[in-house]
């Protein structure tokens, strides 16, 4: 089926989300929609599935103008969508949450999950995917859930199928076999919108490239054009892709952690006897597949998590089993994996969370005053040292962008005297332009003698920052290989197997 | 991406994982059951020792019944040793389970409550009768209003609205129930009343919930207030100056022919009032409705992942403000079980915190219509074992026996539920 967008306009108050933007998907072809994050990309999706209405422009299948009231028109005029965020109840089976909306019903108005049975396992036949339709949603993998997606969308007839950010979740080898099916799909006469800010994915799947920024399309490339030319086209400028820095110098081992195991409220092994060591000078990323432990370790070692045993040695001075206070004040700087939630608060002015975690003395506090006017210069300070774009240090810290807002945190961690840094997900969500930002800042860090972990779900961050990597798969470290390890061996560890070479390192 | 070339992928099975989970030894068994096996041991054998030579009996028929069943006696004190022996081993077993990292069977804790009670009672009744039949009688009936609340309670919180005003809606039924039927002089409109009233009070919950997304919580707790307020004010200026605005027909015990004639379950089930008959049917409905149809499928799916509802058409918001409605209506129903059931009369306030026992049944039985009935009815058992014992003369003091129904709302709460699982989307208004 054909779609095409034509002059589609959306505002939400003064913010222009979407401008003039027209797009043509041909039948049969996968369409990648490219740019960074905060570009319009899903707001245009939305608009395409009738969750949001624009104020301009119009849509058209085949050549006809729909009006889509809700999401329920447009599923009926036959688009589906896979969600960047699988909209899938946890606790439903696989075959409840596939005719959820559509369901069928027998006499007396129950419910008939066989017929949504054999649906389920139709389609799931057609493309190899190999589902039960009774397993339960919450203890599929993601990879497998993403699938539950595209059958529900499928099972709905969808002619043009939107993948909002499909890669986020998944592992390099479901990545591949996600792409394989994409492909099939297209085969088949499905149309495909493939939303992403991901230029290698792009380049291996699209038919098609449109480049948005700032709600505007800003061009169309082919999949043959390079990566440098790509993000150019999608930031604006000529962009630096890899990091400069040099040859670690390392100054002897800081972190020493052994065996460390954390279980969860659920009594789950979330972090299962993990050991490594990091020295001074060094930045050990750890890297895997988001919910294999990687929060919990970073929690841990902050003394946030509760029912931790093993050991954890920085300087020679045990952290495990001590208050939050007193691991900040040994001099552990921790960037948390979601700023909003746990880096900042929102409510709170820029100068107010630049102090949050020294609020219990000097030079911040004298005799249980806040010291307003040392506040004052402090903020004013870091606002010019870390380029924070804002209004001043009293604007609330809400109110900035993404990439200001992990400035600020960057800023409140790294001004205190560090023995340690941690940074979990440091740029997840940035733009091109603030991910350089905090890339240098971490490089600095390391360079000024200070251990540092990186936690990352993103490859190509992994590989640009660290020495050394380990990586993690449920709960356990996998191996510990040098920065310069191949992607392909990275992403076969990231999916549990041991690299042969890796353990012989262990 | 040169797997991309290859023809067939490697798909991953879509196998559950099983992650592997840690055994952190949880004691609150062992400790509950050795904390009880202490209490029966000074209770039933060094209380006990002044009972020796006495007899308890036990009642198992009454006297209107085609098939009598012979009393059973036994000796007081010899059970009792004999009870509290068996506990002190059952919580030595579970202590050596836990010591081992085993979990401990569900038959052990069914065991060991239903013996205590044995002990309990022969303990309690020593040198008297108990009159089983009645004390179950008595259970089904005194559960009735709690059961209906936890229905509705069921009904609205597996949407995701929080219901709170349980009570409310209970007192609301109470009162328009004995108002219509006093005034038409037919029960049955009382009992349409009742769930008119019930669907207004929860309608306000929803409206002030779904559309202007005030905490559901705080909306709850000001309605019940507001309903005991309206109810007092009404009693007192319309009801009480002009009696016969407050006199309703009480609905007579229905026997079932040949069902009620079973030994013990007959006069338990199958002589009671309408308004029991209609719970029965409320049970299976609600359950019926909420696990094996379309509706109940989208009830579930709102108040579990609104926002996944909303993307493949459901309407969250109409579908949440009719389950709660329908709450409502439930709820209001069992608030007749008040005047038309049990009093024949409306009084002040006289739920008397029902509606809270309810709300704990919803959360006990993990938000479920079945288990939440049977929770209701362990409250329901202990509100009747405190007036059964008070009426044979019992060696605990009265107003001890008072606090039981609560003391085991608490423990059943707190300590035996542990975390039972609410809707994901319990409490949370959506907004697009």
């Amino acid at each position: 089926m054909k779609l095409e967008l034509r002059g589609i306009t959306k505002r939400f108050g003064a913010l222009v989300a979407n401008n003039n933007i027209s797009l043509t998907v041909e039948s049969g072809e996968i369409h990648a929609l490219l740019g960074e994050n905060g570009a319009g990309k899903s707001t245009l999706m939305n608009v395409l599935y009738g969750l949001y209405i624009a104020e301009e422009g119009e849509i058209l299948l085949d050549d006809t103008v729909q009006k889509f009231a809700g999401p329920g028109d447009a599923m009926k005029a036959g688009i589906g969508m896979v969600h960047q965020h699988f909209m899938l109840v946890p606790v439903f089976t696989v075959a409840e949450n596939v005719v959820l909306g559509h369901e069928q019903t027998t006499f007396g108005g129950r419910l008939d999950l066989s017929a949504a049975r054999a649906k389920v396992r139709e389609i799931s036949d057609r493309f190899g995917f190999d589902i039960d339709p009774d397993a339960l949603i919450e203890d599929l993998p993601v990879g497998v859930q993403q699938r539950v997606e595209i059958i529900k969308a499928l099972s709905q007839d969808a002619r043009v199928l939107v993948f909002d950010e499909p890669t986020a979740v998944l592992t390099p080898q479901e990545t591949d076999e996600l792409m394989i099916i994409m492909r099939q799909l297209a085969e088949s006469g499905t149309s495909i919108v493939f939303i992403t800010h991901k230029l290698r994915e792009v380049r291996a799947v699209a038919d098609r490239i449109t480049v948005i920024r700032l709600g505007t399309v800003v061009g169309e490339a082919s999949p043959t054009a390079t990566n440098a030319e790509l993000a150019s086209l999608m930031v604006g400028r000529a962009v630096e892709l890899t990091v400069h820095k040099n040859a670690p110098e390392l100054r002897g081992t800081a972190l020493s952690v052994k065996n460390l195991s954390v279980i969860d409220s659920r009594n789950q092994i979330v972090v299962n006897s993990v050991s490594f060591d990091v020295q001074a000078g060094e930045v050990l990323a750890i890297a895997g597949v988001q919910g294999n432990g990687q929060t919990e370790l970073t929690e841990a070692l902050l003394g946030l998590q509760h029912h931790v045993t093993g050991s954890i040695e920085l300087d020679g001075k045990p952290l495990r089993g001590y208050s939050v206070r007193h691991i900040l004040d040994s001099g552990v700087g921790f960037v948390p994996e979601d700023r909003t939630e746990d880096g900042l608060i929102a409510d709170f002015s820029i100068a107010e969370n630049l102090m949050l975690d020294r609020s219990s003395g000097a030079p911040f506090v004298k005799a249980g005053n806040l010291q307003l006017g040392f506040r004052a210069t402090f903020a004013a300070e870091k606002i010019r040292e870390f380029d924070i774009r804002s209004q001043g240090s009293e604007m609330e810290a809400g109110r900035l962008s993404g990439g200001n807002q992990q400035k600020v945190v960057l800023a409140r961690e790294l001004s205190r005297e560090l023995r340690l840094f941690v940074a979990a997900q440091p740029t997840r969500g940035l733009d091109v332009g603030s991910i350089e930002f905090v890339h240098t800042r971490i490089i600095e860090t390391r360079d000024s003698g200070i251990p540092v972990i990186v936690v990352s779900t993103e490859l190509d961050e992994v590989v640009a920052l660290a020495d050394r990597i380990a990586v993690m798969y449920r709960g356990e470290i996998v191996g510990i290989v040098p920065g310069n390890t191949p992607r392909a061996t990275l992403g076969l560890m990231m999916a549990g197997e041991h690299a042969p070479e890796t353990k012989a390192l262990l | 991406m040169s797997t991309l070339t290859q023809s067939t992928a490697p798909v991953a099975a879509s196998a559950p994982i099983i992650k592997p989970t840690a055994a952190i030894r949880s004691w609150k068994i062992p400790i509950t059951f050795g904390g009880f096996a202490v209490l029966s041991l000074f209770l039933f054998v060094v209380l006990g020792r002044g009972q020796r030579g006495e007899l308890s009996t036990f009642r198992l028929s009454q006297a209107r019944d085609v098939i009598q069943l012979p009393a059973v006696a036994l000796p007081t004190f010899v059970t009792g040793v004999f009870v509290a022996i068996v506990l002190v081993l059952l919580a030595a077993a579970s202590a050596w389970l836990v010591y081992r990292h085993t979990k401990i069977p569900i038959v052990f804790s069914i065991l060991f409550a239903l013996l205590f009670l044995v002990g309990f009672l022969a303990w309690a009744a020593s040198g008297s009768t108990i009159p089983v039949p009645g004390l179950l009688i008595g259970t089904v009936t005194l559960s009735a209003p709690l059961i209906f609340g936890a229905l509705g309670g069921v009904l609205s919180e597996r949407a995701g609205v929080v219901n709170v005003a349980i009570e409310g809606q209970l007192l609301a039924g109470a009162f328009s129930s004995a108002v219509v039927a006093s005034a038409t002089g037919n029960p049955y409109l009382g009992l349409l009343a009742a769930m008119v009233a019930g669907a207004l009070v929860s309608m306000v919950l929803a409206a002030f919930a779904l559309k202007y997304l005030v905490d559901q919580v705080i909306v709850g707790v000001v309605l019940n207030v507001l309903v005991i307020g309206l109810t007092s004010f009404l009693y007192s200026q319309v009801l009480a100056p002009s009696a016969n605005l407050n006199s309703p027909d009480v609905f007579p015990r229905l026997d079932v022919p040949l069902l009620s004639e079973i030994p013990i379950i007959g006069p338990v089930l199958f002589r009671q009032t309408i308004i029991v008959y209609v719970m029965y049917v409320a049970i299976a409905v609600v359950y019926f409705g909420l696990f094996r149809t379309k509706w109940g499928l989208r009830v579930r799916a709102v108040g579990e992942h609104p926002q996944a509802a909303d993307t493949v058409g459901i309407n969250v918001n109409r579908t949440r403000f009719i389950a709660v409605t329908l709450g409502g209506v439930v709820s209001g129903f069992g608030g007749a079980y008040f005047t038309l059931g049990a009093v024949g009369a409306f009084n002040k306030e006289m739920t008397n915190g029902m509606g809270f026992i309810a709300l704990a049944a919803v959360i006990f039985g993990q938000w479920h219509p079945i288990k939440a009935t049977l929770a209701a009815l362990l409250f329901g058992f202990a509100t009747n074992l405190q007036n059964v014992l008070g009426i044979i003369g019992s060696p605990v003091p009265s107003e001890f026996m008072l606090m039981l129904p609560y003391v085991v709302t608490i423990f059943a709460v707190a300590g035996f539920v542990g975390r039972s699982r609410a809707p994901a989307a319990d409490g949370k208004p959506y907004i697009k």
